[in-house]
């Protein structure tokens, strides 16, 4: 992965300042010469877009606080007032609103990239990992923004949330007792939640940046599975990858934009604007869409302790899936049983989705309780005996070859001649 | 280790590095604890902890909701055909058993925090199966003594402490 030109600094402001911290040279090296892998193909842009999205939502969040009262009996006022006396405070409200989900869109995709081209295996677990540990702070950090409007959704679904940790024997009711600062959710809640609602993105953005030296070391994966060999393996970050996450961001903002200007209550629920009361339950009480597959598996076992543990491990086991996996092969482009198999769960996941949407009666708890199997089942038998029964497809012989084809002769003098070219 | 003693013998500095870690890992402790402490609740929620109800012109067949500690309390004033109902069940039809007659020492009034065990909503009153109380999150099904009979919640309704002041008035809390 050498070639690539290092950075020297020419201006003499931009000399002085290398000597003392440099931060031109790690930029530098990071984000302009960073040798990525030439084959990227667009669901490899993903990245780049959830960190426009962390950023977007940051600034519209601090934006909304100069005009939130984070009050129980103000709460709620105060975001009507955002919405109609506060100069594009709509549009502020909306960006925010619809970019947590824009964030969780870009989110899964980006998982289930890494699903699907094993970017999650050696030497990439501890990327991995941090991309989980960035998913539930993600998690929190929506949830607990969803409440801030303190209207019937907000209350009932912070209720509905925290009542999950009474489910733990013995000392459950002292913990949610501790986690609402009263015996109900009400406006110490509200308040500790603000509180937290500001805190996490920040440390989002720090573990962010933990990931992005993670992913440094070993270089980003790509469709191959393969490790870059060779200079020819690789293009440098700018302009090549520059552009192309440039270009994938302006039309995933063209996406997000018709969101906010033309169904910008479309993934909001019409009960939340009505001011949470805490002496009645809307009717039909779902969780933002992001989090349905989880509502299926909470609601599909007939236990409340048993239905709170599956549906954490539901979330939490794919923190496992570098172990879980036992193929050495990465990518399922060269995985044939795995391939069906990565489909026949991302099938599963949307179905959970929109059962969890549903009422739980009928035939939806039938179908909620087999999905639920399924998914445990990918996990913990699917994946581990694949990777010793399945019989992989050859694989190229490098990254250059999967794009160009096998050499017919060589072309460069300086390409390696003994380099073994069978396989492709 | 650190111990660069040649004997096994501990040292006079192996005492001090102990000793210093304990009493720092006290004070650590000790630090932590008003953070812990100050989430949970606090003086004036504490102090609203008891109210007073009129219940003279609750008819019966009717369910009144109260707030009591932030939560709704259902006192409901129960039909004939609902106190034979909820006493002539047999404990064996029970999840969690309890008698009409613990619940509801005077029969007439059942009164429960509306509180679902599951995990928190508030269940809808004269509605179910069992013509007691239906929960619309997950559909748990409650009888007319507020017991358990179908559904994920583990346990029956709680019954908040309470008292009857006269014939009209009942204190909660």
């Amino acid at each position: 992965m050498s070639g690539h030109p290092t950075y020297v600094p020419t201006h003499p402001a931009a000399q002085w300042l290398e000597r003392r911290l440099p931060i031109l040279g790690l930029l530098h090296s990071s984000f302009v010469v960073f040798p990525n892998p030439r084959n990227l193909n667009y669901w490899w842009t993903f990245g780049g877009i959830l960190s426009f999205m962390l950023a977007a939502q940051i600034a519209t969040g601090v934006v909304l606080v100069m005009h939130y009262t984070p009050q129980a009996s103000l709460a709620f006022a105060s975001v009507e007032h955002i919405m109609r006396d506060v100069n594009y405070g709509w549009l502020f409200r909306y960006a925010h609103a619809n970019g947590a989900s824009m964030f969780f869109v870009a989110l899964y995709i980006h998982m289930f990239r890494g699903m699907y081209y094993g970017s999650y295996k050696e030497p990439r677990e501890v990327l991995w990992l941090l991309g989980i540990l960035i998913y539930l702070l993600t998690i929190a950090t929506a949830f607990m923004g969803y409440v801030l409007p303190w209207g019937q959704m907000s209350f009932w679904g912070a209720t509905v949330i925290t009542s999950l940790f009474s489910a733990v024997p013995f000392v459950g009711d002292s913990i949610t007792t501790w986690l609402w600062g009263g015996y109900a959710v009400d406006n110490a809640t509200l308040n500790r939640f603000f509180s937290l609602h500001y805190l996490l993105p920040f440390m989002i953005a720090g573990v962010v940046v933990l990931h992005i030296w993670a992913l440094h070391v070993p270089g980003s994966n790509n469709p191959t599975g393969l490790e870059p060999k060779t200079a020819k393996d690789t293009l440098p970050f700018h302009p090549y990858f520059t552009v192309k996450d440039g270009f994938a961001l302006a039309c995933f903002l063209i996406f997000f934009s018709w969101f906010i200007f033309y169904v910008p209550n479309y993934l909001n629920h019409a009960d939340n604007y009505i001011e949470a009361n805490p002496l009645q339950t809307p009717a039909h009480i779902v969780p933002e869409w992001y989090y349905l597959p989880f509502y299926a598996i909470l609601r599909s076992i007939p236990s409340k302790l048993g239905g709170t543990i599956a549906m954490f491990a539901a979330v939490l086991i794919f923190a496992f899936l570098p172990w879980l996996d036992s193929s050495r092969i990465k990518s399922a482009v060269y995985r044939p049983l795995y391939k069906i198999a990565f489909w026949a769960f991302v099938v599963c996941a949307v179905l959970l989705g929109y059962v969890g949407a549903q009422p739980p009666e009928g035939v939806y708890v039938l179908a909620a309780r087999l999905l639920t199997a399924y998914y445990f089942l990918h996990f913990l038998v699917i994946l581990p005996l694949l990777g010793i029964y399945e019989k992989p497809r050859p694989l190229p012989a490098s990254i250059a070859d999967s794009v160009l084809g096998p050499p017919k002769e060589a072309i460069h003098a300086d390409a390696n001649p003994a380099h073994p070219r069978k396989s492709g | 280790m650190v111990a660069s003693t040649i004997t096994d013998e501990p040292t006079r500095r192996d005492f001090l590095f102990i000793a210093t870690g304990a009493v720092g890992v006290v004070g650590a402790a000790a630090a932590v604890w008003p953070f812990l402490s100050q989430m949970s609740p606090d003086a004036t929620t504490l102090a609203a902890a008891s109210i007073e109800v009129d219940i003279g012109n609750i008819a019966p067949g009717q369910i009144v909701t109260v707030k009591w500690r932030g939560k709704p309390v259902f006192i409901s004033h129960r039909t004939p055909a609902e106190i034979e109902a909820a006493r002539a069940t047999p404990l064996s039809e029970l999840p969690d058993p309890a008698t009409d007659e613990s619940r509801a020492p005077n029969p007439e009034w059942l009164i429960v925090v509306g509180i679902c065990t599951h995990l928190g909503c508030v269940p809808i009153g004269n509605e179910g199966p069992y013509n007691g109380y239906f929960c619309p999150c997950h559909g748990s099904v409650y009888d007319a003594s507020g017991r358990i009979r179908q559904g994920p919640a583990p346990s029956n309704l709680a019954i908040p402490p309470y008292k009857f002041a006269g014939d009209a008035k009942v204190t909660i809390g």
